[in-house]
């Protein structure tokens, strides 16, 4: 598809410069992330010169059980980081656990059954890391959401249930925007793609010496890809995390008793 | 007896909020009255299943409460909530839903007329009703699955003098024109004798005293 490029060591290092300009912000308008940055920062050198080289040695492979090997660690560590930002969910890992394996498997799935991709590592394993990178930020959103609507709507949710609304019934509509409010980010920068941004992919592509009308079409495969996983991880991660809120007598836990 | 409750236990933060409360109310107009912190809306959510009681028993027409269906019941007992919780929408839309889950048609002017409401309030939007005027759309909704027992929690803490007077004379009214149980909870003593027949009295957690209006507040 593309001649490659060689990128040097000493023009990574300069490209931390950028990283110092955020930093210095951070500490000018005192927005207290200069440590997150620092940490960002460094995990990203570590883990993508990790997940790099074990690309490599999946490439070299070329064995699909490898690729879903790394697929199932990558939907493992992106459940524990939703978690992290869904801490007023309860029992947070599992709808998400299950809401990223379940919608890496069907996009991922699906494109390979439709034939837009060979199942071979070259592309499972990129396309798998966005798919569900962008499914576990969505899940993530939509239950931070979810937690903070839940705690500020406690009275309506249960006059709603205290008229003899079932649990998923009083919780609908906060489901709905949760849901929502994951998928709206996607959506929207959909919608401006190429106006306003130039996604990843094509970015990459062009970089990397491809044709335009080859990048265009891959990232707009991408983002329909990620449109679904999306939209299917949202739906599952909320439809299963709300009902941690509730017991099973339809009724709504009081924060103290709502296990962690 | 309507509800009856024995050695009721109920802790919350490591905080004993029911302490071995045993009381029975009849049916009629009960109010359980008492200081804040008392327990008094605690012991009202358990009586439909809001929050169900750590250790005791609590009968509902003798029968206990755990057997019946929460959904069932929550239908039957209705809890009007302290403050005002509708759904987005019109009041009409609000009672619409309170009737489609009990599953009996809607007769929408008289349940607003019996709150208080005039008819013309039906497509108003919720969020433009002053609170007052949401407290009477609330015990509308509930009139709307035709209840056996209205459970109101201070139903008037949040309104002024005109309002609370307004609203206590439409639960009076109530009484006469529905056959409907009500037990209130009010911080007022002198509210429990304008409306009820039958008082609990709380303190601390237990209850102190129960029985006819004339022999607990004398």
């Amino acid at each position: 598809m593309s001649a490659s490029i060689h990128v040097a060591l000493w023009q990574v290092a300069a490209s931390l410069v950028l990283v110092a300009i955020a930093i210095a912000i951070s500490r000018w308008r005192q927005a207290d992330l200069e440590r997150d940055i620092a940490v960002a920062t460094v995990r990203s050198i570590v883990q993508l010169t990790l997940v790099g080289y074990a690309i490599k040695l999946i490439f070299e492979a070329d064995t699909i059980w490898l690729v879903l090997a790394l697929l199932s660690v990558m939907v493992l560590f992106g459940a524990l980081t939703a978690r992290s930002r869904a801490k007023n969910v309860p029992g947070a890992f599992w709808p998400l656990l299950i809401a990223l394996s379940i919608a890496a498997a069907t996009t991922l799935g699906l494109v390979v059954a439709l034939g837009v991709f060979e199942p071979t590592p070259r592309y499972l394993v990129p396309v798998g890391g966005m798919v569900i990178g962008n499914a576990m930020t969505a899940s993530a959103v939509a239950l931070n959401r979810l937690g903070d609507e839940v705690g500020d709507s406690r009275a309506r949710i249960e006059a709603t249930l205290a008229l003899g609304a079932t649990a998923r019934e009083a919780a609908l509509p906060i489901v709905r925007r949760s849901l929502r409010s994951g998928m709206i980010t996607l959506v929207d920068s959909t919608k401006t793609t190429g106006l306003i941004f130039f996604p990843g992919t094509m970015v990459g592509m062009l970089l990397a010496g491809a044709s335009p009308t080859d990048a265009v079409r891959l990232q707009l495969i991408l983002l329909y890809t990620l449109l679904g996983s999306v939209a299917i991880a949202g739906v599952l991660a909320t439809s299963l995390a709300y009902r941690n809120f509730f017991t099973p007598a339809q009724q709504l836990r009081e924060p103290a008793e709502v296990p962690t | 007896m309507l509800f009856e409750l024995r050695d009721v236990g109920l802790a919350r933060s490591g905080r004993q909020v029911l302490d071995s409360v045993s009381a029975e109310i009849p049916v009629g107009a009960t109010a359980i009255v008492g200081p804040s912190g008392a327990g008094k809306s605690t012991l009202l959510r358990l009586l439909n299943r809001l929050a169900d009681a750590d250790s005791g028993a609590v009968a509902y027409r003798d029968r206990p409460l755990a057997e019946y269906d929460p959904l069932e019941l929550r239908r039957r007992v209705s809890l009007v909530p302290q403050l005002p919780a509708l759904l987005d929408g019109t009041v009409a839309s609000n009672l619409s839903y309170a009737a489609e889950l009990a599953g009996i048609e809607l007769e929408r002017d008289r349940c607003l007329e019996l709150a208080g409401l005039d008819p013309g309030f039906a497509e108003r939007d919720v969020s433009k009703l002053s609170v007052g005027e949401q407290q009477r759309a609330m015990l509308a909704r509930a009139l709307a699955q035709s209840p056996d027992v209205l459970l109101l929690d201070e139903p008037t803490s949040a309104l002024d003098h005109a309002a609370r007077d307004a609203i206590e004379a439409t639960l009076a009214e109530l009484r006469g024109e529905l056959e409907i149980s009500l037990v209130l909870v009010s911080h007022d003593p002198e509210q429990a004798k304008r409306i009820a027949d039958w008082v609990v009295r709380m303190e601390g957690g237990r209850a102190v005293a129960a029985g006819p209006l004339e022999r607990v507040l004398a």
